[in-house]
């Protein structure tokens, strides 16, 4: 249905963060002083907007939950038409609060991490920025606007990685991150143009209704092609290597961004795709594949890391993982997905602020064999990080208990084989947590010299405490209609999902997960090396370094690429080079002939002038010939 | 007088006595008013005190100007069409459109004619002309501020010469405005500050290729004159269709007659006295030169070819052809080898002319065009007359402010840098190179454009061919300034250059130019939409 009353303001949402984060840009050193209060008043505002949407949905019929909202026509071209329109129903709703809601935390939390910071002021400009370019692209009706959010937040992402520019290995981070998303991008951009030469529109709504008459063979390579735009952006295998590196952003960037939104937004376009989806058993089977691959890739590179971040980036592929598996389990799964996507949004955030917190009273260290028995220097922290950690590990009655549980058991309804393997994540999860936990909070002390671990200040705790909440609750909060809710836009069923809920398989996953937490506590009970200890292990080797994926990045496509490169520059400098200063000689030569007509006699240029004239005679009188 | 006259009946070619012709003032309004400032600038000369002359002189310049320019668009605006003065003057659309670009244009160069201030209080033009360079008489002139103040008259004679060439509907007429512009541009080239011997030589050379052109011209109006018996262009049409176009008298009379127009419009092999003149000349008449004349005579020759000889199509567009290829390619390949600015934009003036014939040949109207009226030859030349114009302009304004030791510095090799030290002045002149080479969002895109089409849909897609490639080669060139002007190390050439500042008279030209140039480019519709309106010959 058409937009009407508040409705027809939703452009705010986005507006208002952008002109916010250009204002900052622009306006320059003037707005040091207070423009990180009025970037997070931004999104405070949109979140107020969503608020206010979402609770006006609520009150609807479920067949009037869908409001489309067209601001603008972009171009049109023949038959085809663009149009800037935001759609604004159930899924989008839904991200709109994720984005805006922990959006804000993270911009109150940041005002106390960033504080002595002096470029302060750009780095709330890029966070609204990327608040801006993350709801254009959920809020989108078409797949055009979409992709103009998608490269915004990967520019947001881009800045926000190299923020400390200064630091080589943020500034190759930021590149890296930005390459790889190319290859995701070329998925996304020819997936569109599929759709364009296919059907004609790449809006939502008329894809959805049109895309049960695509071939097989179009709808298989249309959703490998978002697959592989997916991959890029949510770092899924094969594309997932910037993911790990991009931890260099300051940590709320990572709880930002590469925890909590930016990277759902592959999640987020398999599910749009729904109906695509439908079409294509394919494509359909190997998202979940990619999914179940990434979600032990991730937690593998999880139980080998020192570095507190790098944990949770790989925990994060990882949770991505279960979310992708989800989302290609077709319509019930992807209801899964989305509610998996929320409560990890809250939890990951929560644990990556506590991580930034851990981070901030031990002078940025983040290794965790530097840490140890910080439960008692920073209570706080170690609380909300606990509440998170439970949540993560699917604790009864956390929200990640009611997510993951779910997925397992749609993995194992549709295929055994995929439902084992998530099944073993959980427990790997569980695994590397502890491990985590335990580094951390507990066992000795190994701080360095003059390390004092202190509390954070109020403005960072609040968050962490807002988000811990609904770490714990968010699942409950959300059981009972997030599957009757989202139903329409993912196109599935509603289903009762109760609030005690032990099927066997259930029982299998707390068994297992039992079973990994008990082996992070036994094998880190004790003290804990100063430095990785060196090992043989093939396994831990491999999970060091990331599943060799930099070296396969590499070998695969780097070095092809770079002796094509040279191939096309040899070309280039002989053959085109050639032909071009070839002809600029040969002009370059002819007008250093010709120029010698223009002597300066007049009485040569008086000739010419009569020979022009015979010229001119001839033309005509061939011209009466002919 | 009329009695006196009667006697001579029977003997005169015409009947009875001679009966004044009846003028509508209103229409020719325009005309006369820039004809009245000019003349009203040397009573000026002759009465009031040198002192105030200057100021005086612009301000009747600029105020015939601006009267001109209302009347010509209230002229338009009201519809007032009509062949008038005896058939001798039409004033249908083209003449307006051009003689509001004239009129624009004239106004512009009236006010960067006055800059003092890059000439340390004095004018950019030689105090006494007609002292030997270098003489006692004339450094004595420079001491005592004399002042040529009658560049104003001048100017503005020319500018009423041009107006009434474009809109000439006889070739008698015709002949007579092109020697009112002829004349005084022939005296303004030598009138340069700096380089005087340059500057005369570049006034000779021009007053005697450009009489020679007026005898071609002259010759083949006396041979028309003799075919069709009339020098009305309507007589010459309807001759034309009675006798059949085969006649050897017709052919020679259209081949001579296009001599001395192409001759003014600056076609190769008709251009030589352009790279001379061009540098010579004072900066200010080069620009106005390279545009009004250009603007004037293409339009008189697009007159002549399309209302008095449109049967002999088939005769003149081959012609035209030939010789724009010839153009384009001397002119883009010449340019290549430049070293001076002012003689790289005689060049460059030369390969426009050339562009400017591609739709010419194709002569399509607005009832052949086969894809809307936005592609008629007459409507595309016209708007890339405007563009042409607005980018020609702000690049001469800007050449005058390029100074070593007070004096214009044009070479190439000066320039090196002056972009990265004077990045306004640098900008601007970028946007009008990039317009010349016709790259998108600049005018110069948009005109290439339109030409191309009128060019292809009239049915010459190879000469459209040849002229992409040769706007390529001629890419070369006008990159090559940017390049100097910003990636070149300063060398020993450059050495005390500056880009000096200019007071607004100049400026505001270069203002025009940069906002037209990118107007044109971006937001090119209304000015298309004018111009295809305006394209329609009186017949």
């Amino acid at each position: 249905m058409a937009a009407s009353g508040l409705f027809s303001l939703a452009w705010l949402m986005i507006a208002i963060p952008l002109v916010v984060a250009g204002f900052l840009l622009v306006a320059g050193r003037l707005t040091d002083a207070w423009g990180h209060l009025l970037a997070t008043l931004a999104v405070i505002a949109s979140f107020l907007i969503g608020l206010v949407l979402f609770i006006d949905l609520l009150g609807r019929d479920a067949s009037q939950r869908s409001v489309s909202n067209s601001l603008y026509e972009l171009f049109s071209v023949g038959r085809w038409k663009f149009d800037v329109a935001l759609q604004i129903d159930q899924l989008s709703i839904l991200f709109v609060l994720l984005i805006t809601g922990v959006g804000s935390l993270i911009h109150v939390y940041s005002i106390g991490y960033m504080a002595h910071d002096e470029r302060r002021r750009r780095f709330f400009a890029y966070l609204n920025l990327f608040i801006a370019a993350m709801l254009t692209l959920v809020l989108a009706d078409n797949y055009l606007l979409l992709f103009f959010g998608w490269e915004g937040v990967g520019l947001a992402s881009y800045l926000l990685i190299g923020f400390w520019q200064h630091r080589n290995s943020a500034a190759v981070a930021a590149k890296k991150a930005f390459v790889v998303n190319r290859v995701g991008d070329l998925g996304m951009t020819m997936g569109i143009f599929a759709l364009l030469a296919q059907l004609g529109t790449v809006n939502f709504t008329q894809v959805n209704e049109r895309a049960a008459g695509l071939s097989p063979f179009w709808a298989t390579l249309i959703g490998f092609l978002f697959l592989l735009g997916a991959c890029g952006k949510s770092a899924q295998v094969p594309l997932q290597s910037w993911l790990l590196d991009a931890m260099e952003g300051p940590t709320p960037v990572s709880a930002l961004i590469h925890a909590a939104t930016m990277v759902t937004a592959g999640v987020y376009l398999v599910v749009r795709s729904h109906a695509l989806y439908a079409q294509t058993e394919a494509a359909s089977l190997a998202v979940a594949i990619v999914g179940t691959v990434t979600l032990l890739v991730g937690a593998w590179i999880g139980t080998s890391k020192d570095d507190i971040k790098k944990v949770l980036a790989g925990s994060t592929m990882s949770q991505i993982g279960y979310m992708m598996l989800a989302a290609g389990l077709g319509p019930i799964g992807a209801a899964f997905a989305i509610f998996h996507l929320i409560t990890h949004g809250f939890f990951k955030a929560n644990m990556f602020l506590g991580a930034g917190s851990v981070m901030h009273g031990m002078d940025d260290d983040v290794d965790m064999r530097h840490y140890g028995a910080l439960a008692k220097a920073m209570p706080i922290t170690f609380i909300t990080f606990a509440m998170g950690y439970l949540a993560i590990i699917g604790f009864p009655f956390t929200s990640g208990f009611y997510s993951k549980d779910h997925i397992i058991e749609a993995a194992f309804e549709k295929n055994t084989v995929l439902g084992v393997l998530a099944l073993l994540g959980a427990g790997v999860t569980a695994y590397y947590m502890t491990r985590l936990m335990m580094m951390t909070y507990f066992s000795q002390k190994r701080w360095r010299q003059g390390v004092h671990p202190h509390e954070s200040p109020l403005v960072m705790t609040i968050p962490l405490m807002v988000l811990a909440v609904f770490s714990v609750i968010g699942g409950a909060l959300m059981l009972g209609w997030i599957t009757g809710w989202l139903a329409p836009a993912t196109g599935g069923e509603e289903e009762h999902l109760s609030l005690v809920h032990f099927s066997g398989i259930g029982l299998l996953t707390m068994a297992v997960v039992a079973v990994g937490v008990v082996i992070g506590w036994w094998l880190h009970r004790r003290d804990v090396p100063d430095t990785a200890p060196a090992t043989r292990n093939p396994l831990v080797i491999a999970g060091r370094r990331d599943l060799y994926g930099d070296a396969l990045n590499e070998a695969l496509l780097m070095r092809p690429g770079q002796h094509l490169v040279a191939g096309l520059d040899s070309f280039d400098r002989g053959v085109v080079d050639g032909a071009v200063m070839g002809s600029a000689g040969v002009f370059g030569g002819l007008s250093s002939a010709v120029r010698r007509l223009q002597n300066g006699f007049v009485r040569s240029y008086g000739l010419t002038m009569v020979v022009g004239v015979v010229l001119v005679g001839v033309v005509l009188i061939l011209g009466q010939l002919a | 007088m009329l009695q006196t006259l009667a006697p001579l009946q029977g003997l005169l070619p015409f009947e009875g006595a001679i009966t004044p012709p009846k003028l509508d003032y209103t229409a020719l309004a325009p005309l006369i008013v820039v004809f009245v400032a000019a003349c009203l600038g040397v009573v000026v000369e002759g009465v009031l005190r040198r002192r105030i002359r200057d100021e005086a002189q612009l301000i009747v310049a600029g105020l015939g100007l601006i009267g001109a320019l209302v009347f010509t668009v209230q002229g338009w605006t009201t519809g007032k069409q009509g062949i008038h003065a005896m058939g001798s003057v039409a004033i249908d659309g083209p003449s307006y459109f051009v003689w509001g670009l004239l009129l624009v244009v004239g106004l512009l160069v009236v006010l960067m004619m006055s800059e003092r201030t890059l000439n340390g209080g004095a004018m950019g033009f030689a105090p006494m002309a007609a002292a030997v360079p270098g003489s006692p008489i004339e450094r004595r002139a420079i001491e005592l501020k004399v002042e040529h103040t009658e560049i104003y008259p001048l100017t503005m004679f020319a500018i009423f010469g041009m107006m009434l060439f474009a809109s000439s509907n006889d070739l008698i007429t015709m002949f007579v405005a092109l020697e009112v512009f002829s004349l005084p541009l022939y005296l303004l080239s030598g009138l340069a500050r700096r380089r005087r011997l340059l500057s005369q030589e570049a006034a000779l050379k021009y007053f005697l290729l450009g009489s020679l052109s007026s005898a071609f011209f002259l010759y083949g109006t006396a041979l028309l004159y003799g075919f069709a018996g009339g020098f009305e262009l309507r007589t010459i049409d309807a001759a034309v269709g009675a006798k059949g176009p085969s006649s050897l008298l017709l052919l020679a009379g259209l081949g001579l007659v296009a001599v001395g127009l192409l001759f003014k419009v600056g076609v190769v092999p008709f251009h030589s006295w352009t790279p001379d003149v061009y540098t010579g000349a004072p900066t200010p008449i080069t620009g106005f030169m390279a545009i009004a004349t250009k603007a004037a005579a293409v339009v008189a020759l697009l007159r002549i070819l399309y209302v008095g000889l449109g049967a002999m199509r088939w005769e003149w567009a081959p012609l035209l052809a030939a010789l724009s290829v010839l153009t384009m390619l001397v002119g883009s390949v010449i340019a290549l080898t430049q070293s001076d600015m002012k003689r790289l934009l005689a060049y460059s003036s030369i390969a426009h002319a050339g562009f400017l014939l591609v739709p010419m040949a194709a002569a399509v109207t607005v009832q052949t065009a086969t894809s809307g009226a936005l592609t008629s030859s007459v409507g595309s030349i016209l708007f890339y007359l405007s563009a042409y114009g607005f980018a020609t302009l702000g690049a001469f304004a800007l050449i005058t402010m390029v100074r070593k030791a007070g004096g214009e510095s044009t070479s190439l090799a000066s320039w090196a840098g002056v972009g990265r030290r004077h990045p306004v002045f640098g900008a601007c002149m970028v946007l009008f190179l990039l317009s010349f080479a016709g790259i998108p969002l600049t005018g110069g895109f948009m005109g290439k454009l339109m030409i191309f089409l009128a060019g292809w849909s009239g049915g010459y897609a190879w000469l459209v061919l040849v002229a992409v490639l040769m706007s390529l080669v001629a890419a070369f060139f006008y990159l090559k300034v940017v390049v100097v002007m910003f990636f070149r190390e300063p060398g020993e050439a450059a050495e005390g250059v500056t880009v000096e500042k200019a007071s607004w008279l100049t400026w505001v030209a270069v203002v025009v130019g940069v906002i037209g140039t990118l107007l044109l480019g971006l937001w090119s519709g209304p000015l298309a939409d004018l111009a295809a309106r305006m394209s329609v010959f009186l017949r």
